[in-house]
């Protein structure tokens, strides 16, 4: 694989990502639990939406071919997503996707900053700007987790079985291919690994103030970073791009 | 004749001469009670259409056709929720509680504009929503900024400022897609179809038709008639049709010299008093949409309650 190729792939990853969990939570605007929340979470599904949008921008530009931001949201399909399955998972509560919002923020949140330090100039940008946006992320859903888990015993039971649900897919956060751990020599990518170790800890201690347990012995689920997804995200996929693929070509 | 009943005359001429002045009336100043009232029930009302006004556009935010218009229209649902909590605000300021002023949207004894009760069928839509509909909110807003109570006027200003940007980039949905595909152009002109009518009774019931508009203009809540605002919009918008190359949907559209304005054809009065009274297309999906939402987040509030109690007991342990 060219250099080009893998920096490409890499940044669709992360944009990937972003774009699939603010879509995910996108679906839940106007049905939040009351007005305030409702608007956090807009903002939180637009902060990921733009992260996203700007990642995919990068990597248009290294692709050529005067293709768009639009042309990698919009025409890939399924298999060629290479989001990681938590961030696809369909909403059912209020505890659910918090959580799976949680499980992800902490680890955005580490991984944005280390990849402030990426000799990518363009990423670090990046990165810049959307950990100050990871950063507000992290404390909303961390602090809904100790709300959940402390409040009452529907909704500490609500957040038990979210958390049984979601933990399968936490160790493909971490999973690194032979390209990226290639990137990651060459001071461009985030060493997944290295971050392992903050994630861990800062989850164990809201679950601590949350009094949640952390599951164990819970198989791992993996396969989105190779594109072989959930059931779930080809649905996302068909609802988001039909109208644009409906149209081949038009301005919008 | 006793002192209560001097003092209550008293309290009217201040309140009028306040009036007369264009003071504003502030939460703490003494208000005749069908004065508040009224305002209760217009400022909930404006509300609550701010908040189920974001059901129709949501409905389009996971399909929206490229990134760009996605992150446009996500963030004007978010701050169409922005609108509804200030003047939810506004509304509390005059006593009565958010909780209350829910419950009668749930249970229908409060309205909201009857333009949320049509379908968003085709991307075309959200572009006639931001145009024309927010065109029309933005006409009955800009008086509203000079409205005589202060929240609801300080709430107007906000709301004004983001109003502007809806309808621009109603507009330029419109405007893209009147120039694209025959297709595409096909798709816009639907829509104009549909959201012309329902958007010219916005500006609700004729002057005549009206009973309550002359009270507000009196205590200058209102300040331009239902009829001016109506024309106003017509004069302002057929240009903007034609501009961009779309037809609009009234064979009555005549330019009139005399009052330097638009003739326009007769609103199908039915059609506006059928939707007002529960049996547009989706009046019963909105409402039952809002209380599934408000159900489904209970445990969400008591949960959020609970823990902000306990922590509010170990403080004061
Ligand atoms: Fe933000
Ligand atoms: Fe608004
Ligand atoms: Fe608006």
């Amino acid at each position: 694989m060219s250099q080009n190729n893998s920096l490409f792939n890499y940044i669709l990853k992360i944009a990937d990502n972003q774009l699939i969990l603010g879509h995910r939570l996108s679906e839940q605007s106007s049905k939040g639990p009351f007005l305030e929340e409702d608007i956090a979470c807009s903002n939180i599904a637009l902060d990921l939406i733009g992260a996203a949008n700007s990642l995919y921008i990068y990597a248009a530009s290294i692709q050529g071919e005067n293709k768009t931001e639009d042309d990698l949201v919009f025409l890939r399909s399924e298999r060629d997503y290479k989001n990681v399955l938590l961030v696809e998972q369909p909403n059912t509560d209020f505890a659910f996707l918090m959580l799976r919002q949680f499980l992800f923020d902490t680890y955005d949140f580490y991984f944005q900053q280390a990849l402030l330090n990426s000799k990518d100039e363009t990423l670090a940008a990046i990165a810049a700007k959307t950990l100050k946006e990871s950063t507000y992320h992290l404390r909303h859903s961390g602090n809904w987790m100790i709300r959940l888990g402390d409040g009452t015993t529907e909704s500490a039971m609500r957040l038990k079985n979210a958390m049984n649900q979601l933990w399968c897919f936490i160790d493909e956060l971490f999973e690194q291919d032979e390209t990226e751990i290639a990137l990651v020599a060459q001071g461009i990518a985030v060493d997944s690994n290295a971050i392992k170790a903050q994630f861990d800890n800062h989850v164990a201690s809201i679950m601590q103030n949350a009094g949640m347990d952390i599951p164990t012995n819970i198989f791992m689920q993996k396969g989105g970073k190779q594109g072989v997804h959930t059931e779930h995200l080809g649905f996302l996929l068909a609802e988001m791009q039909y109208v644009h693929r409906s149209f081949p070509g038009v301005k919008w | 004749m006793n002192s209560l009943k001097l003092d209550e005359n008293q309290l009217i001429e201040n309140f009028e001469a306040k009036l007369a002045k264009n003071e504003m009336i502030e939460p703490k100043d003494w208000m005749p009670e069908q004065y508040r009232k009224h305002l209760i029930r217009q400022i909930s009302q404006h509300a609550h259409s701010e908040i189920i006004g974001m059901q129709p556009e949501g409905n389009w935010i996971t399909r929206a056709p490229s990134m760009r218009r996605k992150m446009v229209l996500l963030a004007k649902v978010q701050d169409e929720a922005g609108h509804g909590l200030y003047l939810y605000s506004a509304a509390e300021s005059m006593g009565i509680s958010r909780e209350e002023m829910l419950y009668q949207l749930h249970t229908g004894a409060a309205k909201y504009s009857s333009i949320f009760n049509y379908p968003t069928l085709t991307w075309a839509d959200m572009g006639a929503i931001g145009w024309l509909v927010d065109g029309a909110a933005i006409m009955n807003q800009v008086m509203l900024q000079r409205t005589s109570y202060g929240p609801y006027s300080r709430a107007m200003v906000r709301i004004c400022k983001e109003e502007s940007f809806h309808q621009r980039q109603g507009y330029e949905i419109m405007t893209v897609l009147a120039a694209g595909t025959p297709a595409q152009k096909e798709m816009a002109q639907d829509a104009l179809n549909r959201w012309w009518w329902p958007s010219l009774m916005m500006f609700g019931p004729r002057d005549e038709e009206s009973p309550n508009s002359a009270q507000a203009i009196k205590w200058k809540i209102k300040r331009e008639t239902n009829d001016q605002l109506r024309q106003r919009f017509v004069n302002q918008t057929v240009p903007q049709v034609e501009k961009i190359g779309l037809i609009v949907p009234d064979k009555d559209i005549k330019w009139n010299d005399a009052k330097n304005g638009y003739d326009f054809g007769e609103i199908n009065w039915d059609e506006f008093w059928t939707v007002v009274k529960g049996n547009g297309p989706c009046n019963k999906t909105r409402i039952a949409a809002k209380i599934k939402s408000h159900e489904e987040g209970a445990w969400v509030r008591e949960a959020a309650n609970a823990h902000a109690a306990k922590i509010n007991k170990n403080k004061a342990a």
